[in-house]
């Protein structure tokens, strides 16, 4: 019994990760219906830009203030990847406004190789180490370990995935990403600034996505160029799963999909890891397409 | 006209092109082309670093002594990204655009694995410095190695955690996509069992893999008194952390996958007082050994881990044997590998048995204060 609830704490860690790169999905596919396949790569930047950061701590005063590598650490890649994600959505994606919905998926596959290249070119193809941004412990819980880290890892997400529900739900501008995810055309009529509003989610989701590479490089701390490919695609299901638009499914799917993993792995075995995901991804396919949480969607004429 | 004068300039530039392609692949009389194979880049990058640098080492001396059958050595080195797919590949440009005699090269048993059905076809000798699955040379008669094999690295490891340390309860946590990997848990889980341990717990994970927590959980569940992590060093540091994580009393067992600086560097503390199996000691006070740590350290800046010496050991033998054979043919260069005999080398004298397999002592590793330090030497 202790073993499955360590494996749960293990799987609910994993899968609050899931769930921050799964809301950026979720909230640019409810206004574009388009599915951004660069999003992993925006994670992987956003532990790089966190990995440089670190290292400045790190290497300069040696002795700091508790949280505060961690801290800048954290601001410095959300914002940088806040501004990555405008400058994606501007040049790759605004332009196709207008063109089939394929064109831009095709797009979301090539901004995704380039990034991923990009980086090997930039920060070097071999693995790095993340700086320990924050000194490690584990406290015993019953028979249940738990690590600092994990905590962070979960407080981190809870809080964030919060502060996300409130801009959604209580501002002007969360009104309107809901508004505009309902229909571009009445939005427009409305007086809603619609490309404001979309550079806006990329924005959000590309920050969160950067939050998740910064808890993933403190918790298992190394990172390479290609990262973000298999927790990016996995985030896609843990979207798929939860109904793809949906915010409170995203952060359901992503915890399942960690739970899932995890059991997996500690259970079966580690060869099925990433089969795991998949084999969820079809059942949803085929049982409910909309996902747990996802409404029905009428198709439009 | 008109119409012939482009015709005329396009063949003509053609002609050009293809003289120039003749020319460029054209072997240079006045060298002997060696190609080495190596991960520079990826998941095991020190280890192709070290590597090239041993053999670059070994090469540099030959030249300034005059080189090889009066020419100078040419190593063409060619980077495989720590992936089979592209040692493949390297394998076959080496052999097939550069016209190499013959090659050196990978560590990984995988990387070799993939290159030297290649190399063995073409006929052309390949001597791998460090790859220890048994199945490597069993490719072919073109394919040697100067390092010992996982069935002795396998039995030396259970033979110190069965016997040295005296510990039953083991537990095995193994890298399935690497047939060094599972070669080395094989020998070490039969070897345990012979000696009246018990393995009580079977984990796995694939190379590339950051999160171990599932395994290490279900491996606490079992309560051994050691973990055999025989990985490379980038997960076995990562692994280290994450036993250290959940709070376990354990000894962490490796092969000679974790001799690289960044085993300590990931793993930090929690890689205090775990053992491996080595090829040599860096501490070793022999005249061979402290001639080549205090040359490498001059001029790489780093001493050298394992890699190094076995791939220095590796070139020496190989130019040994072409000059030996007093030809850059495949066949003769092969023969000439085959009868080497107490070849001396940094990680031990060298002679290459009937499996084209070397014979040498296996020294154990103690991680002490970020430190390598000796603390057993066990010989075949």
């Amino acid at each position: 019994m202790s073993q499955f609830l360590q494996q749960l704490v293990n799987g609910v860690s994993l899968g609050a990760i899931y769930s921050l790169i799964a809301l950026g999905y979720t909230m640019v596919y409810g206004i574009l219906r388009l599915i951004n396949f660069a999003h992993g790569d925006v994670y992987m930047v956003g532990a790089f830009i966190g990995f440089y950061v670190g290292r400045l701590f790190h290497f300069g005063s040696g002795e700091s203030a508790w949280g505060m590598p961690f801290l800048a650490a954290m601001a410095g890649s959300m914002v940088v990847c806040a501004a990555l994600g405008f400058v994606i959505e501007r040049a790759a994606y605004h332009p196709l406004r207008k063109a089939p919905r394929l064109t831009a998926l095709i797009t979301a596959i090539g901004i995704s190789l380039l990034l991923e290249n990009l980086g090997q070119l930039v920060f070097g193809a071999d693995p790095k180490d993340f700086p320990p941004l924050i000194p490690r412990a584990s406290y015993t819980v019953g028979a249940v370990v738990f690590s600092n880290i994990q905590i962070i890892v979960i407080v981190t997400s809870v809080v964030l995935m919060l502060a996300l529900q409130l801009i959604v739900h209580r501002t002007r501008m969360g009104t309107a990403m809901r508004a505009v995810s309902f229909s571009h055309d009445a939005s427009g009529l409305m007086g809603i600034n619609i490309n404001r509003v979309i550079s806006f989610t990329f924005v959000l989701g590309s920050a969160l996505a950067a939050a998740a590479g910064i808890l993933v490089g403190l918790y298992n701390p190394k990172i390479d160029p290609l990262m973000g490919i298999m927790p990016g695609l996995k985030a896609f299901v843990a979207a798929v799963l939860g109904g793809i638009g949906n915010i409170p499914g995203a952060i359901l799917g992503g915890l399942i999909m960690g739970v899932a993993e995890t059991l997996t792995v500690g259970y079966l075995s580690s060869t099925y890891r990433d089969a795991i995901t998949f084999v969820i991804l079809v059942a949803v396919l085929i049982f409910r397409p909309t996902g747990i949480l996802g409404k029905p969607e009428r198709e439009k004429f | 006209m008109r119409l012939k004068f482009p015709g005329s300039l396009i063949g003509g530039l053609l002609l050009g092109a293809v003289t120039f392609a003749v020319l460029s692949c054209a072997p240079d009389e006045n060298k002997i082309r060696v190609g080495v194979f190596n991960s520079l880049t990826g998941l095991t990058a020190t280890f192709g670093i070290s590597s090239s640098q041993g053999i670059q080492m070994a090469a540099d001396e030959w030249n300034a002594r005059g080189g090889l059958l009066g020419k100078q050595i040419e190593l063409i080195i060619e980077d495989d990204q720590s992936k089979p797919e592209e040692a493949a590949l390297a394998v076959s440009k080496l052999i097939n655009q550069n016209r190499v005699v013959a090659i050196l090269g990978e560590v990984a048993s995988s990387r070799t694995l993939a290159g030297a059905p290649i190399a063995q076809k073409a006929g052309v000798p390949l001597i791998t410095p460090a790859s220890t699955n048994p199945k490597v040379t069993q490719v072919g008669d073109f394919i040697f190695r100067v390092c010992y094999t996982d069935s002795f690295q396998g039995v030396v490891c259970a033979r110190f955690a069965a016997q040295n340390l005296g510990l039953k309860r083991l537990a095995v946590l193994t890298d399935v996509k690497n047939d060094y990997s599972i070669g080395l848990a094989e020998y070490f889980k039969g070897e345990a069992l012979a000696l009246g341990a018990e393995i009580v717990s079977e984990e796995s994970y694939s190379e590339g893999d950051t999160d171990f927590r599932a395994q290490i959980t279900t491996i606490k569940a079992a309560d051994p008194q050691a973990i055999f992590i025989p990985g490379y060093y980038t997960e076995a540091g990562l692994i280290a952390k994450q036993v250290q994580e959940q709070n376990m009393n354990v000894v962490l067992i490796g092969g000679d996958g974790w001799d690289s600086p960044r085993t300590v560097e990931i793993g930090g503390e929690a890689v205090e007082g775990s053992f491996f199996c080595n090829h040599y000691s860096a501490e070793d006070t022999s005249h061979l050994v402290r001639t080549f740590v205090d040359k490498y350290s001059k001029q790489y800046g780093n001493i050298p881990d394992a890699m190094a010496p076995l791939s220095y050991d590796a070139a020496n033998l190989l130019f040994d044997a072409i000059a030996r054979a007093g030809s850059a043919e495949g066949a003769k260069i092969r023969d000439a590998i085959a009868q080497t005999r107490d070849f001396p080398g940094v990680c031990g004298t060298v002679t290459i048995d009937a499996e084209r397999n070397a014979r040498k002592a296996a020294v154990m590793l103690q991680i002490e204060g970020g430190k390598l330090k000796v603390y057993d030497v066990i010989q075949p």
